[in-house]
Formats: structure tokens, C-alpha cells, sequence
């Protein structure tokens, strides 16, 4: 009984086996041929989305007004705009720096960017301090913190004078990373 | 003419099984009293339909590039038809879905629903938490005035502290190096497409868990889950007292969404949708962003935290939430589920509700924000109009102390409030402090002349009660 049930299922194992290999094959090609669409799919889609991450923004110098226009010793709101800003900008193409002329020949600018969280800092000409509407926090007028939660000072913009004209080197928006 | 209609529709359900796909999940049976505390996912949801209906809406005016945005957002608000109300509809919707959420939570959580079989119940429901905020984030930042593009940079310094990959998510925030023509449309894409998806996904499976498991039935005193017999209890007691969902329990869903919906109506057409701020121009600094106020309480917990704690709590302090709520289910997945029997999970929810509302109401007065509006003192609260003590008022109010210090009820609330200081601080003592600055307040030594320095004390001096 066992020889003959042994017998008998000899000749349907056999195309059975040839069946599971095809059928994995088939699932192989199929699970293939599916990630290879979702790659197709994904890996030009990924890349758009964060392309921002890899294009260099170029620096180009930018000029905020002539060194006569700025008096000595005073903080003054200077406005630029990006070095490359896409063609539907707007206004966000813009950006703001605080502009002190310390002497004749020396200017400090720095970002408007609180190195807390980024409020725009506002200045006080009568108190010579920076503050931040956010969330208090306080810098001197070199840009040094001087009270509440920013971690550390004002970023500075690098500023050239050429042909009696103010000029500052664009940047990105300062970003606070951790420090690891 | 209504056998005509029959014969149509009888046809229209056979070739598409309409009746067969939602008749069963409609009967199902829930228990008999799950009744008013059963009603805030249905709102929830009923909510987000709103939200999906008012956004599509919306959409058909809204322009999201950045330098349109602003205007178009103008246009709905101010000529298109019905265009306020559509917004303000808009804006108290995605309210109540954070309302609704945190209510439906809270309920789930008290009851011990979230404990076995429902644990994935819980877990979606979680994700569907994160996303509706995410959803109120970004829902935010398109209404694109000044507050939504700081808002913007806000978070990119706030993905900025992530560490190591840190700049580079914060790059992918701004959509580049600064705020531009990029920065919108990616924000855009997120609240319109991708986190949407995200939310139909898990909702349907939220839904598809609950019609697995079943409604919870309201828990009892001394009738703890246990793996082994709960499936076989709970479907005997749908046998013996389940009634089916429709309209059984649904009529409450029903009553309490269409209240819900009435509000919102009244909200939108009443107050109205929330004032646009300045134009998006990042070289306006006269701004004060603030987040809505669902986000309102984590704007105050990132003013009042101590600096040491910022960079690791920013980010890793979300993640936590999220984390040991995912996990709950399955470390405290058996067992009660009667409050009455888990006195911590009463006090768990009554901590969370009252330490979001703390942080709430301390970031609705904000009183860590320097107030630049201080005006100058007046006589009559100076008590002097010539002198040291004059000049030493206006001084105060010169030097932006004004600012952070109150004087009788006049100017900022960050520092001190200084109405009574001549009574607890001696001269020398106050010259010592304004001189050298020091707990949260900047060091004026450089910053005053002596005679200026003399008048700001004799002012300080002269202030006692």
C-alpha cells in the first residue's frame, strides 16, 4: 500500500516541484519588478524633495546704502535680498541685518536672527541692547548675549566698503545646532 | 415614479454590493451603554470632514507660492464668496479636531480601552494625534503673513538642534539656505497631499481595528482584562446586550457632531477667521510671531525651560511623549480598566491637562516677551517731575528697563516687578545690580554715565509702598 501511495504520488510531486520553483520565480520577478517601479518612482521623487539640502546657495556681495549714509556709532536696519531668490519669490527674496558703523572705516552687521530660535531681534538705540520679542532674549551691541535662553551671540555678516559703498556678504539663516 | 427609483437603486446595489459592503459595519453590535462618553472619535472625525470640505474649498482661490499667497489669502477673506466664513470654518475646525482628539484620548485612556485586544487601536490613534498637529502646524504657516514665515524659521532652528543631522533638517524645513519661493509650496504639499494621505490611511485602519475589536464596552469595577477571556466575554455580552450601531449608538455620534458643527458655524460666521498679520516680508522685524493656540503651551515651555535642558528636551521631549504613549498599550496592556481602580491614570490625565493649561495661560500672557510698547511713566506715578527721581524715570523707560520690569502696574513682566524695590533693596545694592547685571538681566556698566546712573537709583530708591 505504502509502495503503491509512494508510486502513485512519484509522478504528481514532480510537476509539483516544477510548479513551486516556477511559482517562486514567478514571485520573485513579480517582488522584482515591483521594487524596481517603486525605485523608478521613489528615488527621483526623494531626491527632488530634498534637493534643497545639497544646492549651494552662491554668496554674493550686496550693497545696503553708502558710507555716508551711515552715522558713526549707530545701529541702523539694512534690508537685502537673497543672492539667488526663485523667479516667485516675493518678498520673502528679502532679508534684514542690523548695521553698526563703529569708526570711519569699520562696520559690524549681524543677523536679525536670534540664535535661539530665530525671531527677528529688534533694536534699542537708547539702551544699546538687542531684544528678542520671543522669548526675552537679550544681546549688547556687539552682539554678545547678555540675558534669557540664546545660547550664543548675534551672527555677524561679513561687510566690505568699495567705492564709498556699504557692502554685506549674503547668507543663509544662521541655524543653532547642538553641539555634539 | 418611487418604484422607478427603487428598481434603479436596486440595480445600482446589486452591481456594485454598496449594501453588503456597509450594511455589516453599520449593524454591528456595540454595547447597549456605551453612550455620551462614546461620541468624541465620531467628532473627531466629523471634523476632519469639515476640515477636507473647507480645504478643498479653499484650495480653488489659494495660490501657494510665496509671493502670491498673502494676496489670494486677502481675496478669500475679503471678496470671495462666502470666502471669510469658509476660512473661519477652516480655522475652528482644526480645533475642534484637536479638541476632539484630546477628548477621545483622554476617554479611551480612562476607560482602559487601549489595553488587550486594542493596543493598535491605541497606537493609530496615536499617529492620528501627531498628524493633526502636524496638520495644525503647517495649516498655520499657510496662511503666510509675518507670523507664519517666523513661525517657519522657528521650526527649522528647532529641527536645527537635532543632533548630527540637525542643519540638514533644518535646511529641508526652509526648503533651502532661507526663507523663499521654496519655503511655501513644500509646506503646501505637506498639509495638502502628503499628511492627508497619511491621515485617510490611518483612519480607515483605525476604523477597520475598531470594527475587529469591537466598541469597548465601559468598563466595571473589578473586571479586569485577562487575554485568555476577554474575546469570549465581550462577544457574549454583544450576544445578551449588544444592540446594533446604527442607529442604536449612532444617533448620539449624530446629535453631538451636529452641535459641534453648529458651533463651528457660529464661530466662522460670529468671530470669524483669524486676522491676517503683516505681509510674509522677513525684513519686517517689527513682528511678535506666536503659534496658534493649540501649540501655544510648547511656545512656553521652550521660553521657561533651563538652557542646559533646551537642546536635548527641543526635540527629544516630543519624540518621549510619543514614545511612551505608543508603548503604554503593551506594558500596562491587562488588567483594570475601571478608573476607580487606577487612581494614577485619573491623576495621569488631571497632570497633563493641567500642566498643557498652565503652560497655556503662562504663553497667552507670555510674560518673558520684553514689552516694547512700555510708555514713559507719567508724573503722577513718578511723584516727580524735575530732579534725580524725574530723570531717573525717564531713564528707566530710555534704557528699556521699562521693558522687562513693571513700575505700578505700568510696563514688562520678564524681570522683577520693581513697584516696591526701595523697601528690600538697599543704594549700594541696586547700583551693584544695574551695574553688574546678572540673573537675566544685562550688566548697564557700560551703558550709563555716572550721573545717569545716580538719577536711575535715586528713582529706583524713591519706589516704596
Amino acid at each position: 500500500m505504502k509502495t503503491n501511495s509512494t508510486e502513485s504520488a512519484a509522478p504528481k510531486t514532480s510537476p509539483c516541484c516544477k510548479d513551486v520553483s516556477r511559482r517562486r520565480f514567478l514571485e520573485r520577478l513579480s517582488i522584482g519588478l515591483a521594487s524596481l517601479c517603486g525605485a523608478v518612482l521613489a528615488i527621483p521623487g526623494i531626491g527632488f524633495v530634498l534637493s534643497p539640502l545639497f544646492r549651494k546657495t552662491p554668496e554674493e556681495w550686496r550693497p545696503v546704502g553708502k558710507v555716508t549714509d551711515f552715522e558713526i556709532g549707530k545701529t541702523v536696519n539694512v534690508t537685502l535680498t537673497d543672492p539667488s531668490p526663485l523667479p516667485w519669490s516675493g518678498v520673502t527674496a528679502k532679508t534684514a541685518a542690523w548695521l553698526r558703523r563703529v569708526s570711519e572705516t569699520e562696520f559690524i552687521a549681524f543677523a536679525i536672527n536670534c540664535s535661539h530660535l530665530g525671531c527677528p531681534v529688534r533694536w534699542l538705540p537708547d539702551a544699546n541692547l538687542f531684544m528678542c520679542p520671543c522669548h526675552g532674549g537679550v544681546y549688547y551691541s556687539d552682539g554678545r548675549v547678555a540675558a534669557g535662553p540664546p545660547p550664543r551671540p548675534l551672527t555677524r555678516y561679513a561687510v566690505r566698503l568699495i567705492d564709498g559703498e556699504v557692502q554685506l556678504l549674503t547668507q543663509p539663516v544662521p541655524i543653532t545646532t547642538r553641539k555634539v | 415614479m418611487f418604484r422607478k427609483f427603487k428598481s434603479i437603486w436596486n440595480w445600482f446595489d446589486d452591481r456594485t454590493g454598496l449594501s453588503e459592503l456597509i450594511g455589516p459595519p453599520m449593524k454591528h453590535l456595540v454595547p447597549r451603554d456605551a453612550k455620551w462618553w462614546y461620541v468624541f472619535g465620531s467628532a473627531t472625525m466629523l471634523a476632519f470632514i469639515v476640515q477636507v470640505v473647507t480645504g478643498v474649498v479653499l484650495a480653488f482661490s489659494y495660490i501657494p507660492s510665496s509671493s502670491q499667497a498673502y494676496e489670494t489669502l486677502q481675496f478669500i477673506t475679503n471678496q470671495a464668496t462666502f470666502g471669510r466664513f469658509l476660512r473661519g470654518l477652516h480655522y475652528y475646525g482644526a480645533s475642534a479636531m484637536v479638541l476632539m482628539v484630546g477628548l477621545h484620548m483622554a476617554q479611551v485612556f480612562l476607560f482602559g480601552s487601549y489595553k488587550f485586544p486594542r493596543e493598535m487601536n491605541w497606537v493609530t490613534g496615536v499617529l492620528l494625534l501627531g498628524f493633526t498637529l502636524l496638520m495644525g502646524f503647517t495649516g498655520q504657516l499657510l496662511r503666510w503673513d509675518q507670523t507664519a514665515v517666523w513661525s517657519v524659521v522657528v521650526a527649522a532652528e528647532q529641527a536645527g538642534r537635532i543632533p548630527f543631522v540637525g542643519d540638514a533638517f533644518a535646511r529641508f524645513v526652509l526648503g533651502g539656505q532661507t526663507v523663499g519661493g521654496a519655503t511655501l509650496s513644500r509646506f503646501f504639499a505637506i498639509h495638502v497631499f502628503l499628511v492627508p494621505a497619511c491621515l485617510f490611511g490611518f483612519i480607515g485602519l483605525h476604523l477597520l481595528l475598531v470594527m475587529r475589536h469591537g466598541i469597548s464596552e465601559p468598563p466595571k469595577v473589578n473586571d479586569p482584562v485577562d487575554p485568555k477571556t476577554y474575546r469570549k466575554k465581550y462577544h457574549e455580552l454583544l450576544e445578551k446586550k449588544g444592540c446594533p450601531f446604527w442607529p442604536d449608538a449612532a444617533w448620539r455620534d449624530v446629535v453631538f457632531g451636529a452641535a459641534m458643527l453648529m458651533a463651528l458655524v457660529l464661530l466662522a460666521y460670529f468671530v470669524g477667521p483669524p486676522v491676517l498679520g503683516k505681509p510674509p516680508d522677513p525684513s519686517i522685524i517689527q513682528a511678535d510671531p506666536r503659534p496658534d493656540w493649540y501649540l501655544l503651551w510648547y511656545f512656553a515651555v521652550l521660553a521657561l525651560m533651563p538652557p542646559w535642558l533646551e537642546d536635548h528636551f527641543m526635540i527629544l521631549g516630543p519624540m518621549l511623549a510619543g514614545a511612551i504613549m505608543i508603548a503604554l498599550p503593551f506594558f500596562f496592556g491587562k488588567g483594570e480598566r475601571s478608573p476607580r481602580q487606577r487612581p494614577w491614570a485619573i491623576a495621569g490625565v488631571l497632570m497633563v491637562v493641567l500642566t498643557i493649561g498652565t503652560f497655556w495661560y503662562v504663553g497667552a500672557k507670555s510674560n518673558w516677551s520684553p514689552n516694547f510698547n512700555a510708555r514713559p511713566l507719567t508724573p503722577e506715578i513718578v511723584g516727580a517731575t524735575t530732579g534725580p527721581v524725574a530723570t531717573g524715570a525717564r531713564l528707566f523707560h530710555d534704557k528699556g528697563c521699562l521693558n522687562c520690569h513693571l513700575i505700578d502696574g505700568h510696563g514688562g513682566r520678564r524681570g522683577p516687578n520693581l513697584s516696591a524695590i526701595g523697601n528690600k533693596l538697599r543704594h549700594d545694592d541696586i547700583v551693584i545690580r544695574i551695574v553688574n547685571g546678572g540673573n537675566n538681566m544685562p550688566a548697564y556698566g557700560n551703558n550709563l554715565k555716572p550721573e545717569e546712573l545716580d538719577a536711575l537709583v535715586a528713582f529706583l530708591e524713591s519706589r516704596k509702598k
